[in-house]
């Protein structure tokens, strides 16, 4: 099996703050909300198991609130410190609009413009399609998500989408660089500009103009009703796909759903001062939070995505390739892939994996 | 007291009555699987006749685009369509026959039940659900504007009107469908006001049928669920973009537009069933196509006109056909004409009589 490459990430974002004093890295962590705290805790001890040089600092955000302090704390705790990792913050969408998404204001006020998933199918996960390996660009600030509704006359909502052409450009150059770096041959556009003819018209645009600078990816562009369609049909046509917002939320929880489900893939938002790494499809797994069932292997490969941003890959790799081979070789699974086991479980078998393939500390 | 017996029967045999139903061939295949289907009804008897219209725009007196008035007139009249594919020309000056279609006849909404087909094998099996999308509003208003140059913005209009006629038609389709559930796909989280909205007219038509199950779910992880088990959805309905998304998901699931049928309801009782599969020019005249998706979609509409009986013969003698396998066209995977596809199909309805 070709394992998720180390060097996953592309280099032109601005380089994570150097090692502080110790050569030691602090990343902030926020456990967030159902299953994130268990798991944020499971990723602590293994990187202490593991001596990794990274500090947690442990940022609470209570979503029950509706002040926004907390959010405001995290979100300053990242600017000085340049990475996290988080689980997802439940947003009760039975409140009024002005208390906004936790989640999205994290990658707004932190203009984490781009969000990267990389689906792929992993031996020895029954799933029925094989062989996909799609890489999901997906902008992350703009688009649906610009959270500017108002009602016009009473009855009436308007909810404005958002496109712009900095944006756009942006978020497609982010995808050619990561393409390039990564080995990647084609990319596709998705969109829904036969109706959206400004909105979508705009960011197709952008992008054609970015893609004429590099002759040596091919691109293509598809409609996101055929685009989800041709997925569950043959999602092995895909190389890498191209989106906005909101189509770019439909298309990375069908990617995900093809190869296995929400606990296998891990998502990375980038932007051009900050990372912030979290489990791919944004679950807060309510209905599973403390029973010791969720699957740690979303979570802890973001946390490998991490490692490969501070620039330690030998840790990185490490964990990836214990963490992998308990899904695929050991195949010790947890309930939403079919099998029985807990989530301590599956740790274990992560750490007797790192454990008998040498010393527990590589040198960098 | 003797109470004698009548030598005729009282009740009157409705299925008797012939029903006008207007038929909208359209471009490209549509002739061709129109007239697959109007055979296949002729030998099972339906008691339909046919009224043969054309849609192409034309432009009326104050200059907006519309469709000619005796179709209008027709539909009007007979309230039930059937309609093949349009071909939207690229730069005709006129917006697409389907959106003047939903215009005039205030299509609501757009019904797509997706049933895996037991003979055409898929990834996915047992599939049985059915998406209720939103037709005439939401992120399709066409209101763009540009703000400055280089910043676009696209509204999505959503109003409690026509939040609250969806949300009723979902649950009277669930009741008269045998349905169990419904569920409200959305973005509440994000779109607070807009789905915010949606989202409680749908909680509200809920509380008038309180034997239909009401669940909500994030278009997000519906996404996810679909793709790893579409048995758990029952009825989705939501707005239209997601509609249109989802709709073509499911379609996905079970094999394609080439089999899927669809019905877009009106107000006035007016109802138009279609297939929603391109008009296909490559193959258009050759005797190629295949009339499953139009054929089901009559099927929707036969049993919208309430005969059951006709409805499920003609559905069983097609599954029935495909899962034979002998007699299958090429997008089926055989290498049968369309003509020799209908044909075996109209023997087996006949058979079951």
């Amino acid at each position: 099996v070709q394992l998720l490459t180390d060097s996953h990430f592309n280099r032109h974002v601005f380089p994570p703050p150097p090692a502080r004093y110790g050569g030691r890295h602090t990343v902030t962590l926020i456990p967030g909300d159902g299953i994130g705290p268990e798991l944020a805790n499971h990723v602590r001890e293994l990187f202490w198991f593991c001596c990794v040089p990274v500090d947690f600092e442990l940022v609470n955000v209570d979503s029950s609130l509706t002040a926004e302090d907390d959010i405001n704390n995290a979100i300053m705790s990242i600017r000085r410190n340049g990475v996290a990792l988080k689980g997802n913050l439940e947003t009760n969408h039975n409140l009024p609009p002005s208390y906004k998404s936790r989640n999205n204001l994290l990658r707004t006020s932190l203009d984490l413009y781009a969000n990267v998933m990389h689906c792929q199918s992993l031996p020895g996960v029954k799933t029925r399609h094989r062989n996909i390996d799609i890489m999901i660009i997906r902008e992350n600030t703009e688009g649906e998500y610009s959270s500017l509704e108002h009602e016009s006359v009473p009855g009436v909502v308007e909810c404005l989408k958002i496109i712009t052409r900095v944006n756009s450009l942006r978020i497609a150059d982010f995808a050619f660089q990561t393409a390039r770096q990564n080995g990647r041959r084609r990319i596709t556009a998705v969109h829904k500009a036969n109706i959206m003819k400004l909105g979508d018209g705009l960011f197709l645009e952008c992008c054609k103009e970015v893609a004429s600078g590099y002759p040596d990816i091919a691109f293509d562009t598809l409609i996101v009703d055929n685009a989800t369609m041709q997925l569950v049909s043959r999602p092995q046509q895909f190389d890498m796909m191209l989106m906005p917002n909101l189509y770019g939320n439909v298309v990375s929880n069908v990617c995900a759903g093809l190869v296995g489900g929400p606990g296998l893939v891990p998502g990375a938002n980038h932007g051009e001062h900050y990372a912030l790494f979290e489990a791919g499809t944004r679950n807060t797994g309510r209905s599973i939070a403390n029973r010791n069932s969720a699957n740690p292997t979303a979570m802890l490969l973001a946390s490998c995505l991490l490692l490969d941003h501070l620039k330690l890959p030998a840790y990185a790799h490490m964990i990836r390739r214990a963490t992998l081979s308990t899904v695929t070789e050991t195949r010790m699974h947890t309930a939403d892939l079919g099998g029985q086991a807990s989530t301590s479980d599956v740790i274990k078998s992560i750490r007797n994996a790192i454990q008998s393939t040498g010393p527990l500390t590589q040198s960098i | 007291m003797l109470i004698a017996r009548s030598s005729s029967p009282l009740h009157f045999d409705m299925t008797a009555v012939m029903q006008t139903v207007t038929l909208i061939p359209g471009d490209g295949i549509g002739p061709e699987i129109s007239t697959a289907v109007m055979r296949i009804f002729e030998a099972a008897q339906v008691p339909i006749q046919w009224d043969e219209r054309n849609v192409t725009a034309i432009q009326g007196p104050g200059g907006n685009w519309m469709i000619p008035p005796n179709t209008k007139e027709s539909m009007d009249r007979n309230k039930i369509g059937l309609k093949g594919p349009l071909k939207t020309p690229v730069a005709a000056g006129h917006p697409s026959m389907n959106l003047l279609l939903r215009k005039t006849f205030d299509l609501y909404a757009n019904v797509r039940p997706c049933m895996s087909i037991e003979g055409y094998k898929t990834p996915y099996t047992d599939v049985d659900l059915v998406t209720i999308r939103e037709n005439t509003e939401g992120e399709y208003s066409g209101i763009e504007h540009v703000i400055v140059d280089g910043v676009v913005q696209s509204i999505k209009l959503i109003t409690e009107d026509a939040s609250e006629r969806i949300a009723k038609y979902a649950f009277e389709y669930a009741v008269n469908n045998q349905r169990s559930s419904v569920t409200a796909v959305h973005k509440a989280n994000i779109m607070r006001m807009s789905d915010g909205l949606f989202l409680r007219k749908c909680r509200e038509a809920a509380e008038n049928y309180k034997d239909i199950k009401f669940t909500e779910m994030y278009l997000d992880t519906v996404c996810l669920n679909m793709v790893q088990d579409p048995t758990q959805f029952d009825v989705l309905v939501m707005p239209n973009l997601y509609g249109d998304i989802l709709s073509d998901l499911c379609a996905g699931l079970i094999g394609g537009l080439g089999v899927t049928p669809s019905g877009n309801i009106g107000t006035n009782g007016v109802a138009i069933f279609e297939s929603v599969h391109g008009t296909a020019p490559d193959i258009a005249g050759a005797d190629l196509a295949n009339p499953t998706a139009l054929l089901l979609s009559a099927v929707m509409m036969l049993r919208h006109m309430g005969l059951h009986a006709h409805a499920q013969r003609i559905q069983t003698a097609c599954f029935n056909t495909i899962q034979d396998k002998r007699v299958l066209t090429k997008d089926l995977g055989g290498n049968a004409k369309c003509s020799e596809f209908t044909a075996a199909i109209c023997e087996r309805v006949q058979d079951l009589d």
